[in-house]
């Protein structure tokens, strides 16, 4: 019963932060029909960000809550910024393409990036934990754990939620659902589609940064960040279903639980139980949990 | 041009390229031999492509390919490298049979998405096994040809580049023939709409399974050469960027000549290796530059650019991937 | 005590300066000798290994050319040659450093390649450097394999391999007389990682054969996140947690493992931590027991050598030095030796690569992290001593001082040549001799 407890908590403080990133390329993939490779590079972006915001209120000795607030701030408005002027820039110049083409572009952006954060940033790791410590430590049963790490779960739900309503209960939101739709047809009522993409992508982006700048106080902001994120959130949304806000949810829960539940099981098997649920989904169910069957041209 | 495209004109061309072989500076030719190796893995997801179809877990018969052959030549001592082609065509054209089948329901993105998953869990699984070195990997001897042992190292890049260049330039005839023949163009038709083709009484999976076994054979032979050139393998061969690589050049390429296959790739090791080593710390920023300037500027691929001038005409080998998508949204 | 060793230095650099100038060194000036490098310069290891060693080689070649460097390397360059440096990244897995190999000697025409941190990488590397007949110098990876499974004439490995860590670890605690009936493991799901758990799980099983493995995790290379393994293993609550991590994922694993008690719980044991200090700072728990994967960094002996190689990359790069530094620094070293060694048997004249790979050949030389000498792997891969600390905070200074260090020799920790290094922990270690 312990054990149990202890897997479902630590899931789901796994899940949570998986879930934020996962939200963001999903969300991008529904609109702009993009695989976007260059959002691990975005999640990366967030977390030095995050972490030289910190350093600079700690060195002014502003209190930690504040630099917190700003952190997540500046890595949410830098990303926003950046990504919509990325899409306006370069990814528009190749729409029309092939998916794969897109695809490779946002790889071709992931070097990039890659290289530029560390020509800005360096190589040096940058620690900003003070965040880490705000919420103290909280006992269940016979393990401490992080306060931070739980304020975690509600923070996921809340970004959730939040894009959910955005998209279900908003005009705009309402006019992204008639785009993710159909974008003719949403154009030929006077929709302007360019400018939802570059909403969405740079919506996309931030909250992929959102997630890095969450996860910067608790590890150590140095090169090589990116590329693992991007293959985990990959697996998420193809298992809950490519542009699904649900699915994500359902995705990031599952990851996090199988793999808290292999560490305290069966730790050999870490490694690949993720590709073999992702496997085992798209077998049964190739377009993922959440995603409804599409219409198609004859 | 189009008298390059015949068959037997193609064959000459691989002749002169073996015997160029003769004169090039030792480093152009290793160079050239990972070139080739690659530009033979990228050539079957160029076949794949066709039906519309773009795997980016080619990484699976690569590994299986190269894990076979090096296996089989440690434990039999196995090392003529014809056999080991041959070999790693096999052992990927093997498992291409069993997944082959499988995958050809899936289209799109998912069908990119499954085979990346299953050379991850193919991954996964070597990393755990430490019989054949975990993660590091192992070493294999050195290959021999009808044996004959090459000890002078020119003499032995010399007899690697060869090889390699002769597997993909069949390969490459062997490619061109099939995609001027009635399966070939059938598989066009599954690319422009396989409903319509399964209307048409044909079976759109079979098309899409065989040319799966096709890029899987190649894929396969083309491990058992990186092995060879390298004498060494490692789970990396099956991990997602590998592959993601090999789908890099077969997009560099374009679809529509099977030599730009082999320049794309001789091109981004170029790129690559002269960038690592003037610019060590900022090479991956010149290579993602470089693929988007071909990306922009080649939207074709860099084969456009001596075929472009017959795009208008019937080559059944020509078509144009996303010519007619107008969104990047269907 | 100092005073005195510097003093002798000085003279001893005195006298070897008037030996080379009545030398009559038919090198001429413009003669230079091209070394490729290869080390991190991006991704994951090249903020703990790769640039640490990128500015140690510069660090010593520029020394090195200048001729500042204390007797007895304290010739221009190698053998008056200065040195050239290419310096390349070894970031990109190993099929790309074969063919990056290649081109170095056959493109770039350098005359010995000296680099490599991944154990991979080593391994591939090495076949291909033994058939193009080109000096190939390994200075870090960690893998025994390399000369247990294999002879290479033209392949030296100047540092010992990972076994040394995990040996002196178990021997430093059963020294230190620690607690250890329950042990539980956390290392990166690779080479590096499984072969270090089972070199410390196989020698705590000759010297502390009652301790039990409780819980045994291999987190992903690079997952960053610990939150599981560490509920994991502060449930274990076994006496000593062992880890191999390094890097940035090592420091993952302490900022979050220390607020949630796990080093109040467990006595922490990493093998290879010695780099992470200068980041960590405060937040490395006090009492951790560490190695540097050699007599390294804060761990180094007082030396000629080591007094001109502390401060004075400390002084330059504006960090301390740390393991790989030290690591990059000794190959060099290693390799000039070799070099001024062929050059007094040929007559000054810039050596073959026969030449100084029979000079190299279970030579020995003196180096700030103390003496090298190569004497596995038919005198190709060599052994060293090593030190192990505890750490303590130095709200001074502001940094981690390491304390309660004790030194192993070479003999005590390495296996004796011939025997493969698990078959020798397994058979209880037998030759070992420590002082």
């Amino acid at each position: 019963m312990n054990l149990f407890f202890t897997i479902v908590i630590d899931g789901l403080i796994e899940a949570s932060w998986l879930f934020v990133v996962a939200l963001g390329l999903t969300l991008v993939f529904g609109v702009l029909k993009i695989l976007n490779i260059a959002h691990g590079g975005f999640y990366a972006l967030g977390a030095y960000l995050a972490a030289t915001v910190v350093t600079l209120f700690a060195a002014k000795g502003l209190p930690p809550a504040l630099g917190f607030v700003a952190m997540l701030l500046a890595a949410a408005f830098v990303a926003l910024a950046v990504g919509v002027m990325l899409e306006r820039g370069l990814l528009k110049m190749f729409y029309g393409r092939d998916e794969v083409v897109l695809l490779l572009v946002t790889y071709a952006v992931f070097l990039l990036l890659e290289d530029i954060t560390k020509l800005i940033w360096g190589v040096n790791p940058i620690l900003a934990t003070q965040p880490y410590e705000l919420f103290g430590n909280v006992s269940l049963g016979k393990l401490f754990y992080v306060g931070y790490d739980l304020v975690l779960i509600p923070v996921a739900m809340a970004s959730g939620l939040g894009v959910w309503f955005a998209l279900n209960r908003t005009v705009t939101g309402k006019i992204v659902s008639a785009v993710i739709h159909n974008p003719e047809i949403s154009a030929s009522m006077g929709v302007k589609i360019n400018r939802i993409y570059a909403l969405a992508f740079g919506f996309g982006l931030m909250l992929a940064a959102f997630a890095g700048a969450l996860t910067a106080p608790k590890i150590s902001v140095q090169p090589g960040l990116s590329s693992d994120v991007i293959i985990l959130s990959f697996a998420i949304v193809v298992i809950g279903g490519l542009g699904s806000v649900e699915g994500a949810a359902v995705g990031a829960i599952l990851v996090g639980l199988a793999r808290a539940a292999s560490v305290h099981i069966f730790p050999q098997g870490e490694l690949f139980v993720i590709y073999l649920i992702m496997a085992i989904v798209l077998m049964i169910r190739p377009e993922g949990l959440f995603q409804r069957e599409t219409a198609r041209r004859i | 041009m189009k008298i390059l495209s015949h068959p037997a004109a193609m064959l000459g061309i691989v002749l002169g390229f073996v015997l160029l072989g003769r004169v090039l500076p030792a480093w152009t030719l290793s160079l050239a031999t990972v070139a080739a190796s690659n530009s033979l893995i990228a050539l079957g997801i160029v076949v794949l492509a066709r039906t519309g179809n773009v795997s980016f877990g080619q990484g699976l018969f690569y590994a299986a390919g190269g894990y076979g052959v090096a296996l089989i030549a440690n434990s039999w001592g196995l090392t003529d490298a014809v056999a080991q082609v041959m070999i790693g065509a096999v052992c990927g054209g093997l498992l291409g049979l069993v997944i082959g089948p499988l995958i050809s329901r899936y289209t799109g993105i998912f069908f990119g998405m499954l085979t990346l998953a299953l050379s991850m869990v193919l991954y996964g699984a070597l990393v755990k096994t430490t019989a054949l070195g975990g993660s590091d990997g192992f070493n294999v001897g050195r290959p021999t040809l009808f044996g004959n042992v090459f000890t002078d190292p020119r003499e032995a890049d010399f007899m690697l580049y060869s090889v390699s260049v002769i597997a993909t330039g069949l390969a490459g005839v062997a490619a061109t023939v099939y995609f001027r023949s009635e399966l070939g163009l059938m598989s066009l038709a599954v690319r422009a709409n396989n409903l319509r083709v399964e209307y048409l009484g044909i079976s759109a999976n079979r098309i899409v399974a065989i040319n799966f076994v096709i890029a899987a054979v190649f894929a396969g032979a083309s491990g058992a050469l990186s092995l060879m050139a390298q004498r060494h393998i490692d789970p990396q061969f099956a991990y997602w960027t590998t592959s993601g690589e090999f789908v890099f050049v077969a997009i560099l390429a374009g679809y529509q000549s099977v030599a730009a296959v082999f320049v794309a790739s001789l091109a981004l090791e170029l790129v690559r290796s002269f960038s690592n080593l003037y610019l060590p710390n900022t090479w991956q920023l010149v290579l993602g530059a470089f693929l988007l300037a071909v990306i922009l500027f080649l939207p074709l691929g860099i084969g456009s650019l001596w075929t472009s001038t017959k795009r208008k005409g019937s080559e059944p080998d020509a078509p144009a991937p996303g010519a007619t998508v107008t969104e990047p949204a269907e | 005590m100092h005073s005195l060793s510097a003093h002798r230095g000085r003279i001893a650099l005195a006298v070897a300066a008037t030996a080379l100038t009545i030398s009559t060194a038919p090198v001429s000036a413009q003669e230079t000798f091209k070394l490729g490098i290869v080390t991190f310069l991006s991704g994951p290891a090249a903020e703990s290994f790769g640039v640490p060693a990128r500015n140690g080689a510069t660090f010593t070649i520029d020394e090195l050319n200048k001729g500042a460097v204390p007797a007895p390397h304290n010739k221009v360059g190698f053998g008056g040659m200065k040195i050239e440096p290419v310096i390349i990244d070894e970031n990109g897995g190993a099929t790309k450093q074969v063919q990056e190999l290649r081109n170095l000697y056959q493109r770039d025409n350098v005359d010995a390649v000296l680099g490599y941190i991944g154990s991979g990488d080593c391994l591939a590397v090495s076949p291909i450097a033994e058939e193009l007949k080109k000096l190939l110098v390994l200075m870090d990876c960690g893998t025994p394999r390399i000369f247990e499974e294999a002879k290479y004439n033209y392949v030296f490995r100047t540092a010992s391999h990972a076994t040394m860590d995990n040996v002196a670890l178990i021997r430093y605690m059963k020294a230190k007389n620690i607690k250890m009936e329950t042990f539980s493991a956390i290392n990166q799901d690779y080479a590096w990682g499984q072969d270090s758990k089972a070199d410390f799980v196989a020698a705590a099983g000759q010297i502390f054969p009652n301790a039990k493995l409780a819980t045994d995790l291999l987190p992903k290379f690079g997952a960053g996140q610990y939150g599981t393994e560490i509920s994991a293993l502060v449930g274990a609550e076994s006496d000593v947690v062992y880890s191999s991590l390094w890097g940035g994922d090592l420091q993952a694993f302490i900022l979050q493992s220390a607020p949630r008690g796990l080093p109040k719980r467990s006595q922490l044991v990493f093998s290879a931590a010695d780099h992470v200090l200068p980041a960590l700072g405060d937040k490395m728990p006090d009492g951790t027991i560490i190695g540097a994967r050699g007599a390294y960094g804060l761990m180094s002996r007082k030396s000629v050598l080591n007094d001109w190689f502390f401060p004075g990359f400390e002084k330059t790069i504006g960090t301390y030095p740390v393991q790989a530094a030290y690591r990059i620094n000794q190959s060099i070293l290693g390799l000039k030796n070799a070099i001024e060694k062929a050059m007094e048997k040929n007559g000054g004249k810039k050596p073959t690569t026969d030449e100084i790979i029979a000079a190299m050949t279970g030579s020995q030389w003196e180096s700030p992290g103390g003496l090298i000498k190569m004497t596995l792997g038919d005198g190709h891969q060599a052994t060293q001593p090593i030190g192990i600390s505890r750490t303590k905070y130095n709200p001074e200074k502001k940094r981690v001082d390491l304390v309660d260090i004790q030194y192993f020799n070479a003999e005590c920790v390495n296996p004796p040549p011939g025997i493969k290094s698990l078959d020798w922990i397994k058979g209880g270690m037998q030759g070992a001799k420590c002082e």
